[in-house]
């Protein structure tokens, strides 16, 4: 699963952020409860800061560990990589040990020369906007056929588990070894789906060698991939919809269509919102897909940002450390834009998210 | 979760709907299974059928032997645990009392803490790949399982937290109170009362910081090089590169890894749906 990395990570966290959705309202009941406790602690007269260590000090204990760790390990280096993208950093004049003997960094500040040459090159621009077909593509077709196989799987007939089970299948295997399966299946000269096609008399499809076809490819692959949480959590959503909702529409008169529409719909808002939100992020830095399936190619056709940075320090040669960092930058800043016109068009819709 | 009550009654189904209901799930089914199911057959088939499309011929263990006495799979395949499950322990270890105290208490910095571990699991591993690299590189922990470990640990940490609050939550504050009552401070109320009762929910966030590290690509391909010090990711890498196509092997080596990580998902499965469906239930 985790070829995904990010998706297991997604699949982590969506069920997390589910419950926490759920158990808010739970939690802030404890939280005034210890408001009150808190009060009596400190007391007249005490310092605003010896009050507030008094009555918080446990909490902040219990964080310690990972405000410190995050702190060293991804604090720190965010700095650093924010640094590099502002100065000229490439294999050749980082500071390193050959052998016994270490050479000092020699690389230079240089301002924002990096996010100049980055953004006015057209390459920015395309893979900018492959990045963003390929996540608009893969959120809303993974999301589209999740629908409807939740909607199946959510009625009574049988053989309902064996189906269920089949379908959730490709969740259990790690990411990248279905990538390989997948690397296996597209082979042009033998793999088994052009050996269909031929067997159908049509000719060889060229999956991972033709720049749409390519494209093509990866993207099946990521919904193949994606479906099994979609359909997982949206069955969820869909199974805390009350019956008597729609056995009062169906009284009414209401259409199939109509009870899907004004039932089914608003009643996995809460559930499609995150899990929407969670998909696109984890398919705009989806690395393994790209990386394993077609290497970014055939030429740089299927390179998304992720990729691109992955390729300037650890493909490219000589490795450009500071133009890697430089995307890595410009990606931050766009998902941390996206998360916040997202949040904000939540609150307008009276989301609490 | 597939009992009577929640399904919702649908009295009628013409049989023609039934059909196409069946259809269309037989062949999402075939659609989902096919591809592993492909794995596993041309693994046992010997390698001069290995792309051919009969489905077994002349089965043969032949591409695992290969596999576990020629190549260099169980190193990559000891690599891997160690990292992953070096990587559950302390992500999980670090991360409890964080998840607790975010669900219970509030205190300055929460939102703050909340908004860092939200993002930080949507951040790419663009931005820190390469830092962490040359810091590793000056510690001389590049190619060294303890440098991946570390690394993966800026991935777990902050989800298993994450994940954490959300189990935290679905225990009912009266325990705690109780536990109050009884004189109890809030770390003897965590580790005595809350954390026995949350063990589901700590299995399921370690299967998860597992199954990431189990899997994880880029960090992989970049900081381990050098035939026996890969993880599994980086050394299926290798039997299909440019030069050499070995589907066998990579097809044996597929099946090897996904069954570990079937198995535990099969077990962990019910929790997972059940921990994801509670919560949506109740939002």
């Amino acid at each position: 699963m985790a070829a995904h990395t990010s998706q297991s990570v997604a699949k982590a966290a969506g069920d997390d952020v589910e419950n926490d959705v759920a158990a808010r309202g739970r939690s802030r009941r404890t939280d005034s409860d210890s408001g009150n406790r808190g009060e009596n602690r400190g007391g007249k007269g005490a310092s605003g800061l010896r009050r507030a260590v008094g009555t918080h000090w446990y909490a902040w204990a219990m964080v310690a560990p990972v405000v410190l760790v995050l702190g060293v390990i991804i604090g720190w280096p965010l700095v650093r990589g924010v640094y590099l993208s502002l100065t000229d950093a490439t294999e050749r004049n980082v500071s390193r040990t050959i052998g016994a003997r270490h050479i000092e960094a020699t690389y230079q500040f240089v301002g924002l020369d990096n996010y100049v040459d980055v953004l006015s090159d057209p390459v920015f621009l395309q893979r900018l906007v492959w990045t963003v077909v390929w996540t608009v593509a893969c959120v809303s077709i993974t999301f589209t056929l999740g629908l409807i196989l939740a909607n199946m799987l959510n009625r009574e007939f049988r053989g309902r588990a064996a189906y269920r089970m089949a379908l959730i299948l490709p969740w259990a295997v790690p990411g990248f070894v279905s990538v390989f399966a997948w690397r296996f299946l597209f082979n042009r000269d033998n793999g088994i789906l052009n050996k269909l096609l031929d067997g159908g008399g049509i000719a060889a499809i060229p999956w991972l060698d033709d720049p749409t076809w390519a494209k093509f490819s990866v993207v099946a692959v990521n919904v193949w991939l994606g479906v099994p949480f979609m359909m997982v959590a949206l069955l969820g959503g869909l199974q805390s919809i009350p019956g008597e909702l729609y056995e009062a529409a169906e009284m009414d008169g209401a259409t199939a269509w109509q009870r899907f529409r004004h039932i089914t719909l608003p009643g996995l808002r809460t559930v499609s919102m995150t899990v929407i939100l969670l998909s696109t992020i984890w398919t705009f830095n989806m690395f393994p897909v790209i990386f394993l399936l077609t290497r970014g190619g055939p030429g740089d056709s299927t390179e998304i940002l992720v990729t691109q940075a992955f390729r300037e320090a650890f493909v490219s040669s000589p490795r450009d450390f500071a133009g890697s960092a430089t995307w890595g930058v410009l990606i931050l800043a766009l998902l941390m834009i996206f998360a916040l016109v997202y949040r904000r068009s939540l609150r307008k819709q009276g989301e609490v998210w | 979760m597939s009992t009577a009550n929640t399904a919702r009654p649908r009295g009628s189904r013409s049989p023609l709907a039934s059909v196409a209901l069946h259809a269309t799930l037989v062949v999402a089914s075939v659609i989902a299974v096919f591809p592993v199911l492909w794995i596993v057959l041309t693994s046992l088939k010997p390698a001069k059928h290995a792309v051919t499309t009969d489905f077994v011929k002349e089965p043969t263990l032949s591409n695992y032997t290969y596999l576990l006495e020629q190549s260099h799979f169980l190193s990559w395949f000891a690599n891997s645990v160690l990292v992953a499950g070096i990587t559950t322990v302390l992500g999980v270890f670090i991360a409890a009392t964080t998840g607790y105290a975010v669900s219970r208490f509030k205190f300055p910095g929460m939102k703050p803490l909340m908004w860092t571990l939200l993002i930080t699991q949507m951040f790419p591993m663009a931005i820190l790949i390469v830092p962490l690299y040359n810091l590793m590189g000056d510690l001389g922990l590049l190619n060294q399982p303890l440098g991946l470990i570390i690394t993966y640990l800026t991935i777990a940490v902050p989800f298993c937290a994450w994940m954490m609050k959300g189990f935290f939550d679905t225990i009912p504050v009266e325990i705690d109170e109780s536990g109050r009552v009884d004189g109890l401070n809030p770390f003897g109320t965590f580790w005595r009362l809350i954390l026995p009762l949350a063990k589901p929910g700590l299995a399921v966030t370690g299967f998860y910081a597992f199954i990431t590290a189990w899997g994880e690509v880029a960090y992989a391909s970049a900081f381990m090089v050098g035939e026996e010090n890969l993880t599994l990711a980086g050394g299926l890498q290798t039997f299909v590169t440019q030069y050499t196509s070995n589907w066998g092997a990579m097809s044996a080596a597929s099946v090897l890894i996904a069954i570990p990580a079937a198995i535990f998902f099969v077990f962990a499965q019910r929790h997972l749906v059940a921990g994801m469906t509670a919560g949506a239930t109740k939002g």
